[in-house]
C-alpha cells in the first residue's frame, strides 16, 4: 500500500497533466521533479519563506506543504505559465525596473503572490501590499523595491480603467 | 517526500468516521499546515492520514434560521475573513484569523485544524472563547456538542475522541447580537509570527446609560490553554464606561493571567503587555459600539 502511486489529473499552466505520484509527495516535488517547472523554488520546506508559492484555483499556496494528491482536478499556475509569446508580464518587467531582483531565489514566489494581488484589481496602500506579501521572504532586497514594483503596476492598472 | 504510512481520503463525514474507526492509528489531515510540519520535523513521521479536505459538508459559513452562525471546520481562514455573514455579524473572528501567518497559510489553514491542534497561540481561539462558541463533532452515533471552554484540555490536547472529528463550530445568536469584539495579537515580528500574547474582548455596552453590561475577555498564550478572565469580567460588569473602567481592566487582568517565561518573552513583559492590550481591546469595542468604523 505504502509505495502505491496515485494518479493525479490536473491543469498546470493551461495544459492537462496526468502523473502518478507518491501519496507523500509534495506539490513542489511534483512540479519540479516530474514536470520540470524549476521556477518553483525549494527553500525552507516548512511554509515559512514562500519561495515555492504557486497559484491553485486562484489562491496562492506554499507548494512545499501541499500534497501532490490534493492537486486532483485543480488549476495550477506557476511562473512558467505567465509569459505570453516570450514576453514578460508587466509585473515581471516592473520587478526588473525597480531593482526588486538580486539573487532571484525569492522572485518567482513574489511574482506569483503579486500576480494574484494585481488580478484582484484592488488598489491597496503600501501597508496593505506588505501584508499581502508577508508570506514571502527575501534575504537580499530589503523589500522596499519589491513593494515599489507592485505599487507601480497597481497604479498603472488603476489609471488605465 | 513526506514520511506517510497510509493515506486514506474521505469524501463524506460518514466515510471519515468509518475510516477513523477502521484505522485508529491514523490522524486527520485538513489543511495540513500543522500536520505536515510535524511530519517534516519527525514528530509524526510514519503516521497514517485520513484526509478530510474533499468533504464538502465541512466547508462554508451559514447564518441559520435560528440566527446561530454555522462555520464548517474545513473553512479556510481567508474564506472566513472574506465571508459576508462573518463581516456582518461577527467581524472580530474574521479580523482575528486574518492575523494568522501569511496569505499562503491563510489560504490552506482551517479553523477546525486551528482549534484541534490545541496550541494556545491559535489566533482563532481567543475570539471563539469570547463568543462562547460551541464545537460540534461527528462520531457515527449522533456526535457531541462541546462548549469551547471545555474543549481545550491541556497544551496540545483537545476533546476529540478516537473515531471522532469536528464538523463545525456554532456561534449562538444570543452570544453575538448586541456585542462588539476586538482582537489584539502581540507578536515580536509583525508578520508571519505566532502570538507572544493575544487578547480578545467582546463587550455589550448600553449607550444611553453608558454602562458596560457584559464583557468577555480571553487571552491566548497567557496560560497552558486559552484563558477567560472570569474574575475580571465579573468585577467590571455594570461599571460606567470611563477611565476608571479602563484602569480597572488593566490592573485586574494582570492579577488574573499567569503567563510563563519563554524565549519569546519574560513573564513580567507579558503581564505588562497583557494589561495594555486588554485595555486597548476594550476601548476599541466601546468605539465600535458608538458607531466607530471597522478598519
Ligand atoms: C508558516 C506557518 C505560520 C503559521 N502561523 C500561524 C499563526 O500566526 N497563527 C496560528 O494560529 N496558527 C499559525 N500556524 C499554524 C496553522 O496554520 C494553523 O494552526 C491552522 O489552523 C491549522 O489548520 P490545518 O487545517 O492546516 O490543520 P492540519 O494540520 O490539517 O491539522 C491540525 C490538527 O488538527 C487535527 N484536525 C484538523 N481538522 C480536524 C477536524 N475537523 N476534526 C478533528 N481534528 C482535526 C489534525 O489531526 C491535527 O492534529 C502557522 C503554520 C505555519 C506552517
Ligand atoms: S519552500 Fe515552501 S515556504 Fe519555504
Ligand atoms: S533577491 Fe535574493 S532572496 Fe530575494
Amino acid at each position: 500500500m505504502k509505495k502505491e502511486r496515485v494518479l493525479v489529473q490536473c491543469t498546470v499552466n493551461g495544459k492537462e497533466v496526468a502523473e502518478y505520484v507518491d501519496p507523500g509527495e509534495s506539490l513542489l516535488e511534483m512540479l519540479r521533479n516530474r514536470l520540470g517547472l524549476t521556477s518553483v523554488k525549494k527553500g525552507c520546506e516548512v511554509g515559512e519563506c514562500g519561495a515555492c508559492t504557486v497559484i491553485v484555483d486562484g489562491e496562492t499556496i506554499d507548494s512545499c506543504i501541499y500534497l501532490a494528491v490534493w492537486a486532483e482536478g485543480r488549476n495550477i499556475r506557476t511562473l512558467e505559465g505567465l509569459e505570453k509569446n516570450g514576453e514578460l508580464t508587466r509585473i515581471q518587467e516592473a520587478f526588473i525596473e525597480e531593482g526588486a531582483v538580486q539573487c532571484g531565489f525569492c522572485t518567482p514566489g513574489f511574482i506569483m503572490s503579486a500576480t494574484v494581488l494585481l488580478e484582484k484589481g484592488e488598489v491597496l496602500t503600501r501597508e496593505a501590499i506588505k501584508k499581502q506579501m508577508s508570506g514571502n521572504l527575501c534575504r537580499c532586497t530589503g523589500y522596499q523595491n519589491i513593494v515599489n514594483a507592485v505599487e507601480k503596476v497597481m497604479k498603472e492598472n488603476a489609471d488605465q480603467k | 517526500m513526506y514520511d506517510i504510512e497510509n493515506y486514506y481520503n474521505a469524501e463524506t463525514i460518514k466515510e471519515a468516521v468509518t475510516l477513523l474507526k477502521e484505522h485508529p492509528e491514523a490522524r486527520i489531515i485538513s489543511g495540513g499546515s500543522d500536520v505536515l510540519i510535524k511530519i517534516r520535523e519527525g514528530k509524526l513521521a510514519g503516521t497514517s492520514l485520513v484526509c478530510i479536505r474533499d468533504i464538502k459538508e465541512l466547508k462554508g459559513i451559514i447564518k441559520m434560521d435560528s440566527g446561530d452562525i454555522y462555520i464548517g471546520a474545513g473553512t479556510t481562514f481567508s474564506h472566513i475573513t472574506s465571508d459576508p455573514v462573518i463581516q456582518e455579524n461577527i467581524p472580530v473572528l474574521g479580523e482575528a484569523v486574518d492575523q494568522v501567518g501569511g496569505p499562503q497559510i491563510r489560504n490552506i489553514g482551517t479553523i477546525g485544524g486551528n482549534i484541534c491542534n490545541g496550541a494556545v497561540s491559535a489566533d482563532s481561539a481567543p475570539a471563539l472563547f469570547s463568543l462562547n462558541a460551541m464545537i460540534r463533532t461527528a462520531d457515527g452515533s449522533g456526535g457531541r456538542t462541546v462548549p469551547i471552554h471545555d474543549f481545550y484540555l491541556g497544551p496540545g490536547k483537545v476533546d476529540v475522541k478516537p473515531g471522532e472529528l469536528v464538523t463545525h463550530i456554532l456561534i449562538p445568536e444570543k452570544e453575538y447580537t448586541g456585542y462588539h469584539g476586538h482582537y489584539i495579537k502581540y507578536s515580536m515580528r509583525r508578520a508571519m509570527d505566532i502570538a507572544t500574547l493575544g487578547c480578545c474582548v467582546v463587550s455589550r455596552i448600553n449607550p444611553s446609560a453608558n454602562i458596560l453590561e457584559d464583557i468577555r475577555i480571553t487571552f491566548g498564550v497567557a496560560a497552558p490553554v486559552p484563558l477567560r478572565c472570569v474574575k475580571t469580567e465579573e468585577a467590571l460588569k455594570g461599571s460606567p464606561v470611563n477611565e476608571k473602567l479602563y484602569q480597572a481592566i488593566e490592573d485586574k487582568v494582570r492579577e488574573e493571567i499567569h503567563p510563563r517565561d519563554s524565549w519569546r518573552a519574560s513573564r513580567e513583559f507579558r503581564l505588562q503587555i497583557g494589561g495594555e492590550i486588554a485595555r486597548r481591546a476594550l476601548e476599541r469595542t466601546v468605539e465600535l459600539a458608538a458607531g466607530g468604523e471597522r478598519k
